[in-house]
């Protein structure tokens, strides 16, 4: 894999780079899209280099406000959510499960 | 300055004397929705029936002689990324457009225990990204001031209810500035708590370490109240503080003598000159009171936005991923699985929210991460420190909510990066997950409204209602 530019190639970003994304994102670009994509991302990213001129070295990542813990409760049954209730939000069921097309055997496989 | 609707503290007062009724109270806002809502938009959905029923239920109640709520009988509106049971919730997104939950957030279980009476779920920008409302895929929400402008975002839905007397409070959320900015363009008090003060369950996640719930109101009391009644621990949240939900209607009158009040020694470019004005005439209000002005700087300011705008993303681009076609909302037919997922996320998701998951996912990418997300989270704790260095100078902190007043409609939809720089000094306190609002406080430019924000430490809430309190009585 490539590594990202240092700042001084003229885009951030490459088509290329933009459709990898979308199919690790599970998004279907048309040809379009994935153009207006790649040059808005490599707008943001250029501004984005502003961190880059700060010296992080000896900086610890923050990814929580605060500290988080294990949160444990009792071991009781607790009513869940009504199935019924669930499975008819899906936009397909069956059997007291959620249907889903074929994953093998099929289109792009 | 002398509000134009009637508060929550005088709605609930007044029904629970037997002066008037929740039915009464009701049919008011609801005439008003009938009378503006086709101009504004700030709803999604307006529930009518449910909401009639349940003012008809807090007048029996209350003939019965029994116990109700400290806001039995107020009509309040939801953002409609809040999970309604059995009651559509779609964040402005054709991706769940006709979900119904199977259960309710636990703010909405309070403000129902409260007595509260729901009007309706309100327009927001799709999953909460945006600064203008004009993301939603049902079409953008008009300010009330003047409808050629935005209400701000994204819980611009939520600040239009209210603007506009639909409702007397309402519920957002606040990711990036989505209470506050909007609270700002609309002449409202909005508050975005401390990281953890209000429950995040049953919330639609966009970025789950910088999410928060809060209100919207006319007055620093209401807002006071409804935090209240929707702050304090849950356990079905895994973030949710043990901290006890502190008394905020209580504080409101003890004045601001001997307060350290931070002012920003490094203002940001960008902000028009009758903002800077208006900051100036809240020192100088806060000083009169007997505060302290104290010169603070927040070295690190400048880099939140990049900060911001690489974390959020990669957590949404985390969180956006269960929208797949299989449990709930939209699916596309195709042959198999994996062409289903493509082509149901391409067709569900607006502009905006795909930006945002391509960038996200970039940023967590294999090769990337260390370049852009990991910075990110370095950039997150360099500005933690800064605050962490302000307080000790100083217990609150006034920026500017926004550098401008309410912009006309698609001024900054074409580039979405003039669109971010709108967030600039709201994004911080969510980075660091404190406690901030933002307190109207005169008019700008156009006649429009200017918000002052007020940024506390976390748990800080006591001392920023003191603050908000004070600058309301000198607005």
């Amino acid at each position: 894999m490539s590594t990202p530019s240092s700042g001084s190639s003229p885009a951030r970003i490459t088509s290329e780079v933009v459709a990898k994304v979308a199919k690790l994102s599970s998004l279907h670009l048309s040809d379009a899209e994935l153009a207006l994509m790649t040059s808005q991302l490599s707008g943001m990213l250029d501004h984005f280099a502003d961190i880059d001129k700060l010296d992080l070295s000896n900086v610890e990542p923050l990814a929580q406000p605060f500290p988080l813990k294990n949160v444990f409760r009792e071991d009781v049954v607790v009513a869940g959510l009504d199935r019924d209730e669930v499975l008819a939000a899906a936009p397909a069921a069956e059997d007291g499960r959620f249907r889903v097309p074929p994953s093998l055997g099929l289109g792009e496989q | 300055m002398t509000k134009p609707f009637a508060t929550v503290v005088d709605i609930a007062a007044d029904i629970a004397s037997g002066k008037t009724s929740a039915v009464e109270v009701l049919e008011q806002h609801l005439a008003r929705i009938t009378e503006r809502e086709s101009d504004i938009h700030a709803f999604n959905l307006v529930t009518t029936e449910q909401a009639r029923a349940t003012a008809q239920q807090v007048d029996a109640d209350i003939k019965a002689g029994k116990p109700v709520g400290p806001l039995a009988g107020v009509p309040v509106a939801l953002k409609d990324n809040m999970c309604t049971r059995g009651i559509e919730t779609t964040c402005s997104s054709k991706i769940l457009e006709g979900w119904k939950p199977p259960y309710d957030a636990t703010v909405v279980t309070r403000l129902q225990q409260a007595g509260a009476v729901m009007v309706g779920k309100t327009n927001l920008d799709e999953f909460a990204m945006g600064s203008s409302t004009e993301n939603s895929a049902f079409g953008p929400t008009k300010n009330p001031l003047d409808t050629s402008r935005v209400p701000g975002g994204s819980s611009g839905g939520s600040a239009a209810a209210v603007a506009a007397g639909f409702a007397a409070a309402s519920l957002g959320s606040d990711t990036g500035g989505s209470i506050r900015q909007p609270a700002s363009l609309c002449g409202l008090v909005g508050v975005k708590p401390t990281y953890g003060l209000v429950s995040r369950q049953g919330i639609v996640a966009f970025a789950s370490s910088l999410d928060q719930v809060g209100p919207f109101t006319h007055t620093v009391a209401d807002a006071a109240l409804m935090m209240e009644v929707i702050g304090g621990h849950d356990p079905l949240d895994s973030t949710s503080l043990s901290q006890p939900m502190p008394s905020l209607t209580s504080v409101l009158g003890q004045g601001v003598k001997g307060m350290r009040i931070g002012r920003l020694a490094d203002m940001p470019d960008g902000c028009e000159p009758e903002v800077l004005a208006r900051m100036d005439a809240a020192y100088a209000a806060l000083q009169a009171a007997g505060a302290t002005i104290v010169d603070i700087s927040l070295p690190s300011l400048s880099y939140c936005l990049t900060a911001y705008y690489l974390v959020a993303p990669a957590e949404a681009s985390s969180n956006l991923a269960r929208y797949d076609g299989v449990r709930y909302g939209l699916r596309v037919e195709t042959g198999d699985l994996h062409s289903m997922y493509g082509a149901t996320r391409a067709a569900g998701f607006g502009a905006e929210v795909k930006r945002r998951i391509m960038l996200g996912t970039y940023a967590l990418s294999a090769g990337y991460f260390d370049a852009y997300y990991g910075k990110a989270l370095k950039v997150r704790r360099l500005i933690a420190n800064d605050f962490a260095a302000a307080y000790e100078k100083c217990d609150v902190i006034l920026t500017p909510t926004s550098p401008t007043v309410a912009f006309p409609l698609g001024d900054k939809t074409s580039d979405p990066l003039t669109m971010y720089l709108c967030d600039i000094f709201t994004i911080p306190t969510n980075l660091a997950g404190h406690a901030a609002m933002s307190v109207p406080f005169g008019t700008g430019a156009y006649n429009m409204p200017v918000g002052v924000q007020v940024l506390a430490p976390a748990l800080g809430e006591q001392t920023l209602f003191r603050v908000a309190a004070e600058l309301e009585r000198a607005s």
